[in-house]
């Protein structure tokens, strides 16, 4: 093979990669989807060896994130390939993208280093579509002379298009099924567990258990069962949507009150019942406002507008919520001495 | 349809394509499809036909080698803005360094 391009000769070693995931990758791949350690999912940035690649064997790009190196990989059984991993600091494909760390002039820069021009005699680079939001093809190829191919959204699909030559419309759009939403509460819930169990405790010194019950319904609501339900509640926007399932959790527990104890004053427990049904949607309205940037679909426009919308309603019902339920409880001490 | 996705920045000039595809082949919402550019020729031409689904992720205008698409990327995420809105900061971004919950696709 002949050396094409500017390039100079050198090239870095080739590391061999398994398409089979050990029990650790899947241990690792758990320990991520908890947001444990999170930048540490790491794959070394180079050239990896897929079973026995010869010079014409394609090259995959992908990010030195595990879940995104592991899924090529994975994906790629009974394939003789070179994967090419690009440095985005243990951030997935699509995200780097966006950020731009999987982006053209680290692809540049990595073609280079690995001194891919005279290990391949073909110059083409096969690069996963939701990378393309960072590189420019026909950036990369005037800077490297490698034409980029853009592969499947999922590399599951990546058999079928290594044997058609190329990705369906299907294969190019991407979903949020149920799967992949339920994938993201772990996180989610890692996120608000601290806060939650602290604002509970406060709460339990001003409404006691139920109060504390009430808060902890209201962040799950938000955290874990927004995900789940997202394509099925009614209304357009999230922070509406979040509002009608906070609505829902709070009912409960102001009917609780309205009828759970009879034999206080009337406006008391009218009272009581108001700052929860004040206090408790925002807050599973604001969680699931929050879940915009782990979709796949909501733009910045959107989400801007959206915010100036409806943070001023979200943060008036909750400080309304909040101060009713001190009133109430400042009344009662006081009613008491 | 989720207003939160609805509106988008995006623009595009028919004029200057040169019908090469690559839009179609990078957009996530399949917002752009390859059509005959007329019924007299064999041309091809990009169109607009969902552009309701832009979620302004700016692949799009990257690849365009004509520069015919532009769009005001960046991420939808709330959490982002609103940290940014509160720090200060302009321009938020996923990765690197930031505490967010992003941790979706591969």
């Amino acid at each position: 093979m002949s050396a094409k391009g500017t390039t100079p000769t050198r090239q870095t070693a080739i590391r061999p990669a398994t398409t089979a995931l050990s029990v650790a990758d899947h241990w690792d791949h758990f320990l991520a989807r908890w947001g444990v350690n999170r930048s540490g999912h790491r794959v070394d940035p180079g050239l990896y060896a897929l079973g026995d690649p010869a010079p014409e064997s394609p090259v995959f790009v992908t990010a030195n994130y595990t879940l995104s190196f592991d899924a090529l990989r994975s994906a790629l059984t009974d394939v003789d390939a070179y994967v090419l991993v690009l440095d985005t600091k243990g951030i997935n494909v699509w995200c780097a993208a966006g950020k731009g760390t999987f982006g053209t002039d680290e692809m540049v820069h990595r073609v280079e280093e690995t001194g891919l021009h005279n290990i391949v005699d073909h110059r083409e680079l096969i690069v996963p579509q939701l990378g393309a939001p960072g590189v420019a093809a026909h950036e990369v190829k005037a800077q490297t002379g490698f034409r980029v191919i853009y592969g499947p959204v999922r590399a599951a699909d990546l058999p079928e298009f290594l044997e058609t030559g190329q990705a369906t419309p299907e294969m190019r759009r991407v979903r949020f099924p149920l799967s992949d939403r339920l994938i993201l509460i772990p996180v989610e819930l890692v996120h608000v567990a601290l806060p939650m169990v602290l604002s509970a405790a406060a709460v339990f010194f001003v409404a006691g258990l139920q109060g504390s019950a009430a808060v902890v319904a209201a962040v799950l609501a938000g955290a874990v069962l927004f995900p789940i339900v997202l394509p099925w509640l009614p209304t357009r926007d999230f922070s509406t949507k979040g509002f009608v399932l906070g609505a829902a959790v709070a009912l409960p527990f102001a009917a609780s009150v309205l009828m759970g104890t009879p034999d206080r004053a009337w406006w008391m427990r009218g009272g009581e019942a108001l700052a929860y049904l004040l206090a408790l949607p925002p807050v599973t309205a604001y969680l699931a406002l929050n879940f915009t940037g782990s979709t796949t679909f909501t733009s910045r426009t959107g989400v801007r507008h959206e915010i100036f919308t409806y943070a001023p309603v979200m943060a008036w019902t909750f400080g309304t919520g909040i101060f009713l339920a001190l009133a109430l409880t400042l009344t009662q001490v006081l009613g008491a001495i | 349809m989720i207003q939160t996705a609805v509106l988008n920045t995006l623009a595009y000039e028919p004029d200057r394509c040169i019908g090469c595809g690559m839009c179609q082949d990078v957009c996530p919402h399949g917002v752009f499809l390859m059509d005959r550019h007329s019924s007299s020729t064999r041309k091809k031409i990009a169109r607009l036909v969902r552009r309701e689904a832009c979620m302004e992720c700016g692949a799009c205008q990257l690849n365009c080698p004509t520069d015919a698409i532009t769009v005001d990327s960046g991420v939808g995420c709330a959490a982002a803005m609103i940290r940014a809105a509160l720090l200060g900061k302009e321009e938020p971004t996923c990765g690197v360094g930031a505490d967010c919950g992003c941790s979706a696709e591969e």
